[in-house]
């Protein structure tokens, strides 16, 4: 099911929480909608949900228009960000809610919440109520009722922000896997752009109400349009003038074309990687150079030493601006 | 099945009602009324039928009622003010003391909102009036209507009161202590201007209760004129056929009693943009 | 020392004031054994009272509930015109003495009263009649189920609300199944409130009743009534049965205040 968002714009009072805002979605794709906080993002999760009503433009799904549609009959699943668990019913209650307020036959309701209870690894719980779970089992509850009623179209705001981080990880995996299985068209919200890029297949990035550029996590990552997605999405660092990715810096001992001069001021152990952090000289900020361990050792870098920076491989932001 | 298989249903759900429908304003529109009727229409003839110049000349010139009224302020001030000690000293027990029968006791304070302030009345008029078994008179005395006004007015303040105390946290009073002050200083310093707001506030609705009571002093005042207070002036009104007067001086009490809350109100707003 | 010293004195102000009392009237009552009670409680006019009050309780209780727990959703989850002064109206039975509310009664229905000029032209009798006591006890319990119900619908927010509308909940359905139960204790303590009121009400109810024994007289003016006529042990009765509601009452606020803010 495919979503195709026109021209939103949406103020509360002062604030513009979106401005002008077109995205495509495309049917069976996982979609991350990934930005800062208060950028607008679940805004529009809201609004394509039917839960907020947008000051201009319109929503379709699957063509249709249905800006004028009321949240219960556009066939979403929705699941919100601190769960909205219904506190006084079980988690079998909470599972079934949909399909009861819909009456369906009662052996319908059971067949499928059994399934879905399986599915989320609930079925032990059905009888507890929500205050009794864990925050990662709620949110698996929570998951497991929006998918109660079929939805062709999954909303998730910010659906792991409120876990801890193994917790977080593991529902993320998970995430991906019942995408694929139960084949709906997926849009989710986060801030953190590791979980966008791990399991999205199209991220759309919004800043300050803006689209800032949508495309696959590789294309955002390699080719950002603006200093503002390059570093939303990975470390950044300046060299030259110019941003660049910290794994992108070619280290070298002696002066090459393009070498900038720098003296190492701190190396920074973390495992596998190491972390470099240089000194350009007056008036520039220290550049900070991402190693492995392996190649510090074939360098014999040590603290004080003078080095030579220039960036290897692909540069993303000079190759955009050459198709650009 | 076609009620679950959303694939299908959404498509013929879709030219559904709209999200707002007219009839949303509908139900705020009927509460408003059934208000305007219930409480906005009587207060309404009350304040018509009390503008006029003799009421109001009776209320100002008429001895008895201006006496009664100057009373009224006064037993209702005085009942403000030991509610706000012994409400206080109340709280502080159930919260910071620990003794066997603590949640009876607790669960006793709310007695004066329960028991019915006619039956209030008889009760203490049956301990504090004539035959008392404890050999204390006070029936048909300005003492007995204060015995009555602190009886119903117990709640208020302690109710306010106690989960303030309970919100506090014991590290600062700890802190003052290490830092040598004694246990009085510590009230005076930390504790009390932490409670002076919810005390006020309790305090305040104390007044506006003992203010307008009836049910419990009509016994215990014993119907004579020296122990009367306002509500009781306003039912000898309307008995006597002076229901205009009888509006005037409701009204009179009333105002009292918005301007005590009103005043409340400014202080209490002062005090929270402190905090 | 100093603790022990506050401890009693505030217990024995709680016993002096409170407690004695109590058990003084239930000493009084039963002072010439249970059967001079049992036939004051059994007396017409006493049985009458009893009706009267229960009556009065049965119609009054569940307009303020219905209409309370309304006007505390509208209040927290629609635009409500000047909400402001929609708490005011709604605070105001609190700050008003129930003679003058009970007064504003008799004169809005009155003979020569906005509503009760039409009224007696009719010949339909309000002022002075059951139905005159129901809305003045209407009126004094007005507020207990809204402030209430308001603080907790503000604290439980919208979110279930929306989760039950996405998942294809009716407005109705919403509100009976997700909005109603999550506020149910809230509803409770609110409505135990309401009936301990409509229960005790005397001053707003004696404005407008007729006052005539065995017809007109709640249990609250019944009590009343007997000791002005020096009926002691009618009276104490009474009273008792008054008190020993207010005691049943008073263990359901026990029992309910603790849950009434709690979600689950």
């Amino acid at each position: 099911m495919s979503i195709q968002v026109r021209n939103l714009s949406k103020s509360f009072g002062d604030f513009h929480a979106l401005r002008n805002v077109s995205v495509d979605m495309e049917s069976g794709q996982l979609t991350a909608v990934l930005g800062p906080s208060g950028g607008g993002k679940s805004t529009l999760l809201r609004i394509i949900a039917g839960l907020e009503e947008a000051d201009r433009g319109t929503v379709l799904i699957d063509g249709s228009d249905v800006t004028n549609v009321a949240a219960r009959n556009r066939g979403i699943g929705f699941v919100f960000q601190h769960y909205a668990a219904f506190t006084h019913m079980t988690v079998w209650d909470n599972v079934a809610f949909g399909l009861k307020v819909a009456k369906a036959p009662k052996g319908k309701i059971k067949a499928r919440v059994g399934e879905l209870l399986d599915l989320v690894h609930l079925s032990g719980l059905a009888p507890r109520y929500p205050a009794e779970l864990s925050g990662g089992q709620r949110q698996r509850m929570a998951l497991a009722r929006a998918l109660a009623v079929e939805p062709a179209l999954l909303l998730l705001d910010e659906p792991f922000g409120a876990l801890d981080v193994k917790v977080r990880q593991e529902l993320r995996e998970w995430l991906r896997r019942l995408h694929d299985e139960v084949n709906t068209t997926t849009i989710f919200v986060t801030h953190d752009q590791e979980e966008a890029m791990e399991i999205s297949d199209q991220i759309i990035v919004i800043n300050e109400g803006r689209v800032e550029q949508s495309g696959t996590p590789d294309t955002l990552y390699d080719r950002p349009v603006n200093d503002f997605v390059m570093g939303f999405l990975g470390p950044v660092t300046t060299l030259g003038g110019n941003l660049v990715r910290p794994h992108d810096i070619h280290v070298s001992r002696t002066a090459g074309s393009a070498g900038h001069p720098a003296r190492i001021e701190r190396l920074v152990s973390l495992g596998f990687e190491t972390r470099l952090v240089a000194d350009p000289g007056p008036g520039a900020d220290p550049v900070t150079v991402q190693l492995t361990r392996n190649h510090i050792h074939e360098l014999a870098l040590e603290v004080g030493d003078q080095v030579y920076l220039s960036v290897s491989a692909h540069p993303a932001r000079l190759l955009t601006a050459l198709e650009g | 099945m076609a009620d679950v298989a959303i694939g299908g249903t959404l498509l013929r759900r879709r030219g559904a009602p709209l999200r707002r429908p007219v009839s949303a304003g509908i139900g705020p529109g009927l509460s408003v009324l059934y208000l305007s009727l219930l409480v906005g229409l009587p207060v309404a003839a009350l304040i018509s039928k009390s503008a006029n110049v003799n009421a109001w000349s009776f209320v100002w010139h008429d001895p008895h009622t201006r006496s009664v009224l100057e009373f009224t302020f006064f037993i209702a001030l005085a009942i403000a003010v030991l509610n706000a000690i012994t409400g206080v000293a109340l709280a502080w027990v159930l919260v910071r003391d620990d003794f066997p029968g603590k949640r009876i006791v607790n669960s006793l304070i709310d007695l004066p909102f329960a028991l019915p302030t006619i039956v209030a009345g008889l009760v203490l008029l049956t301990l504090y009036g004539p035959g008392s078994p404890i050999g204390v008179n006070v029936a048909a005395t300005r003492v007995g209507v204060l015995f009555a006004l602190l009886f119903v007015t117990l709640p208020f303040v302690t109710r306010a009161v106690q989960p303030v105390l309970l919100s506090l946290e014991l590290d600062v009073e700890d802190a003052a202590a290490c830092l040598g002050a004694k246990p009085l200083t510590i009230f005076r310093r930390i504790i009390l201007p932490a409670i002076l707001p919810a005390t006020l506030t309790g305090a305040a609705l104390a007044f506006a209760r003992a203010l307008g009571e009836y049910g419990s002093v009509v016994l215990i005042g014993g119907n004579i004129p020296h122990t009367e207070i306002g509500s009781q002036v306003i039912a000898n009104l309307v008995e006597n056929g002076a229901p205009q007067a009888a509006a005037a001086v409701g009204l009179a009490l009333i105002v009292m009693a918005l301007l005590v809350l009103l005043v409340l109100a400014l202080v209490t707003r002062r005090w929270s943009r402190h905090a | 020392m100093r603790k022990y010293v506050l401890r009693y004195a505030v217990l024995g102000y709680l016993v002096m004031l409170l407690a004695v009392p109590v058990f003084v009237i239930a000493y009084r009552t039963f002072a010439h054994g249970l059967s001079p009670v049992w036939d004051a409680l059994s007396s017409h006019a006493a049985v009458n009272a009893l009706e009267l009050s229960l009556l009065i309780t049965a119609i009054a209780v569940p307009i303020n509930v219905i209409f309370g727990v309304a006007t505390g959703w509208f209040l927290a989850r629609r635009k409500m015109p000047l909400p402001w002064l929609v708490n005011a109206v709604i605070n105001m039975p609190f700050a008003m003495s129930p003679v003058i509310i009970g007064l504003s009664v008799f004169v809005l229905y009155g003979r020569t009263g906005w509503i009760g000029t039409y009224l007696f032209a009719h010949n339909i009798p309000v002022l002075f009649t059951w139905k005159a006591m129901v809305i003045a006890t209407v009126f004094v319990s007005l507020p207990f189920v809204v402030r209430e119900v308001v603080p907790v619908l503000e604290e439980i927010g919208t979110e279930q609300e929306q989760a039950a509308q996405v998942l294809g909940a009716s407005a109705l359905q919403g509100f009976f199944r997700v909005t109603l139960p999550a506020i149910r204790w809230a509803v409770v303590y609110g409505t135990i409130l309401t009936v301990a009121r409509a229960l005790g009400e005397y001053g707003a109810v004696n404005l407008v009743s007729s006052g005539f024994v065995g017809q007109g007289l709640t249990l609250p003016l019944y009590v009343d009534n007997r000791v002005n006529q020096l009926d002691p042990t009618a009276a104490y009765s009474a009273g008792l049965l008054l008190a020993l509601l207010s005691l049943i009452i008073l263990v359901g606020m026990t029992a309910f205040a603790s849950r009434r803010r709690r979600q689950t």
